[in-house]
């Protein structure tokens, strides 16, 4: 799902915009470096996608880039502008839909809009807005009675209530049902035909592999991997992996060539074969149990998923035991 | 920054001010709706009165230029409470509740002035003042005949204001050192019930110890409630200004402001 370079709004020849853009970020907490040398850029009109582990340094690195915080060091634009100096009018050009929030209490969905709208310099209609996020039928409801769901609704419906050319969404669906997050997936993909550029938190590696034009993962507070869901960590040429059960009475040994080269294993009781080529092992593969007049009734053929790239990338290695501090001597 | 106020469209302290008016339609509306707000601003102060009137009937009070009704007494007195409850404690409830729920910081990431939000909460809160104050006035009059004053009432009603706003400052100052939304309530409650005890809200100060009117004299609460009394009382003479309490609830609210510019945030502090 990309984004054609006429569709952003760019001429020929000319690099797409970037809106965001970071280079060597560093933030320290007392002692503590949350981030340390980040870079990274968004194009105009593309969805990206952050990810990585609690304690990595997104929520830090997210809340520098809306302004809410002020960076150690670095270079940090966003539409231009420096977050952290930026006044009212960078303000108007963003939207932020937080992690938590509740709605402003008391008032009705349609009340919480033009409370927002009114801060704005050029808002978006109400109507129109509460349309896009798909709660045209609750303007008059409570804020604080909705659903889960339509609670984040209203957050995403008061975040783009100013007509935004960027949205910071972060973790949009935390906490929803199969069906809420389908909704809300369409609602971002809608997004996308609106031309705003979005800035995507997630833990959820699907909605990324969904939504994302690109991700990057950040692992303690430094981008470990970045590209397209598909190509993320070099996915897309890494090897398949073939899973299959051997037919009673068969052992690795009558195996064709091809295929028993390529076992590397065991996963439970199936055997696990790993190839570069899917089909120079699966062809000879389906021909052996053809002649055998067998069937692989649990045959899997897979390459490593988004999330396996993920947990690779994120989950920290086996670290050796490191010997224990030396006692000091007086 | 010339460029914000030419996209704007808008000078800035126009601006702010429109944006005042409009955060202050919405912060009212959502105060009226609300069913603890509604009680505890507008109906616990009336059932006040109602009680301490009643059982204090028959007694008289001595005030400066002459005796009044306990009953009488007790309008400015439980006035005091009102104006308290409709700005320090429900702002401190309020605005903490809505810093820990994230509702601040997400109208932080909007253009929207800070001002424009805390002047429009504070008018929220004098607006709720008047009304509760015009409601005392009607009772004390109604059920214990207790004239409302037309001669004093400028004086009354500036003190009303200049006493909302004062703790309205006390209230953002309160609120930056609370943590989370559940401490709100308790604490008010903790710090303003002793206040009123010796203060001349629930009890007449001249039915207390001098060393415990000298304690009371250091906090506002206890000037709030003597500017109300002068203003109000029909002893009275001339326009009812107790100017040098009123210095001393306006100096308070100084401090609160000053502590509340250095210490408030848009962010939870709690987790």
């Amino acid at each position: 799902m990309t984004i054609s370079l006429e569709d952003r709004g760019v001429g020929p020849g000319l690099e797409p915009e970037r809106v965001i853009e970071v280079r060597d970020l560093h933030m320290q907490y007392g002692r503590l470096e949350a981030v340390r040398g980040l870079d990274l850029h968004v194009l105009r009109g593309e969805v990206f996608a952050f990810l990585g582990p609690n304690g990595a340094g997104k929520t830090t690195t997210v809340e520098i880039l809306e302004g809410f915080r002020r960076r150690t060091s670095g270079h940090v634009s966003v539409l231009g502008d420096d977050p952290q100096l930026a006044g009212p009018s960078w303000r108007a050009r963003i939207g932020v839909v937080l992690q938590e929030s509740a709605p402003e209490r008391d008032l009705t969905v349609a009340e919480c809009l033009r409370l927002y709208a009114g801060y704005y310099p050029a808002p978006r209609g109400v109507a129109e807005t509460l349309a896009l996020v798909g709660l045209a039928d609750r303007a008059g409801s409570t804020a604080s009675r909705l659903s889960g769901g339509q609670r984040r609704r209203l957050d995403v419906a008061l975040a783009l209530i100013g007509d935004p050319e960027l949205v910071f969404l972060d973790e949009p669906t935390t906490g929803f049902d199969p069906s809420a997050r389908r909704a809300a997936w369409d609602m971002v993909a809608g997004l996308r035909t609106l031309g705003v550029t979005v800035f995507l938190t997630t833990h959820y590696m699907e909605e990324a592999e969904r939504l994302a034009d690109r991700v990057a993962v950040v692992v303690q507070g430094r981008i470990v991997a970045e590209g397209t869901p598909g190509s993320l960590a070099g996915r897309d040429r890494a090897a398949v992996e073939i899973r299959f059960s051997l037919p009673e009475g068969a052992s690795p040994e009558d195996l064709p060539a091809s295929v028993r080269c390529a076992v590397v294993g065991r996963d439970g009781e199936r055997l696990l074969v790993r190839t570069a080529s899917t089909v120079s092992a699966l062809g000879p593969l389906v021909r052996w149990a053809e002649d055998r007049g067998v069937d692989l009734p649990d045959l899997e053929v897979r390459r490593p998923s988004l999330e396996d790239v993920y947990l690779a990338l994120t989950v920290p290695e086996q670290v050796a035991v490191t010997a224990p501090e030396p006692t000091r001597v007086p | 920054m010339t460029t914000t106020a030419v996209q704007l469209g808008e000078h800035k302290a126009s601006r702010t001010a429109r944006l005042a008016l409009h955060q202050f339609s919405y912060d009212l509306r959502a105060l009226v709706r609300n069913r603890q707000s509604q009680f505890f601003t507008l109906a616990l102060p009336i059932l006040f009165l109602l009680i301490f009137a009643s059982v204090f009937s028959g007694n008289d009070v001595k005030v400066s230029g002459g005796r009044l009704s306990a009953s009488v007494v007790y309008v400015p007195g439980i006035m005091t409470l009102g104006i308290i409850s409709a700005s320090f404690v429900n702002l401190v409830i309020s605005v903490t509740a809505q810093r820990e729920s994230g509702v601040l910081k997400r109208r932080r990431a909007t253009p929207v002035p800070a001002a424009a939000i805390i002047a429009g909460r504070a008018l929220t809160a004098v607006v709720a003042a008047l009304g509760v104050t015009v409601a005392l006035l009607a009772i004390g009059w109604a059920a214990y005949g207790a004239s409302i004053p037309a001669r004093t009432a400028p004086a009354l009603a500036v003190t009303v204001v200049v006493g909302t706003v004062a703790f309205c400052c006390l209230g953002y100052a309160l609120t930056s050192v609370i943590r989370n939304e559940d401490a709100a309530q308790p604490v008010t409650q903790a710090l303003m019930l002793p206040l009123y005890f010796i203060s001349g809200v629930f009890v007449p100060v001249s039915s207390l110890p001098s060393w415990l009117v000298n304690v009371a004299d250091v906090f506002p609460v206890r000037h709030l409630a003597a500017a109300l009394l002068v203003a109000y009382n029909p002893h009275t003479t001339g326009s009812g200004f107790a100017g040098w309490d009123l210095l001393i609830v306006a100096a308070w609210g100084g401090a609160g402001l000053v502590l509340a510019v250095r210490r408030f945030s848009w962010v939870p502090l709690g987790h």
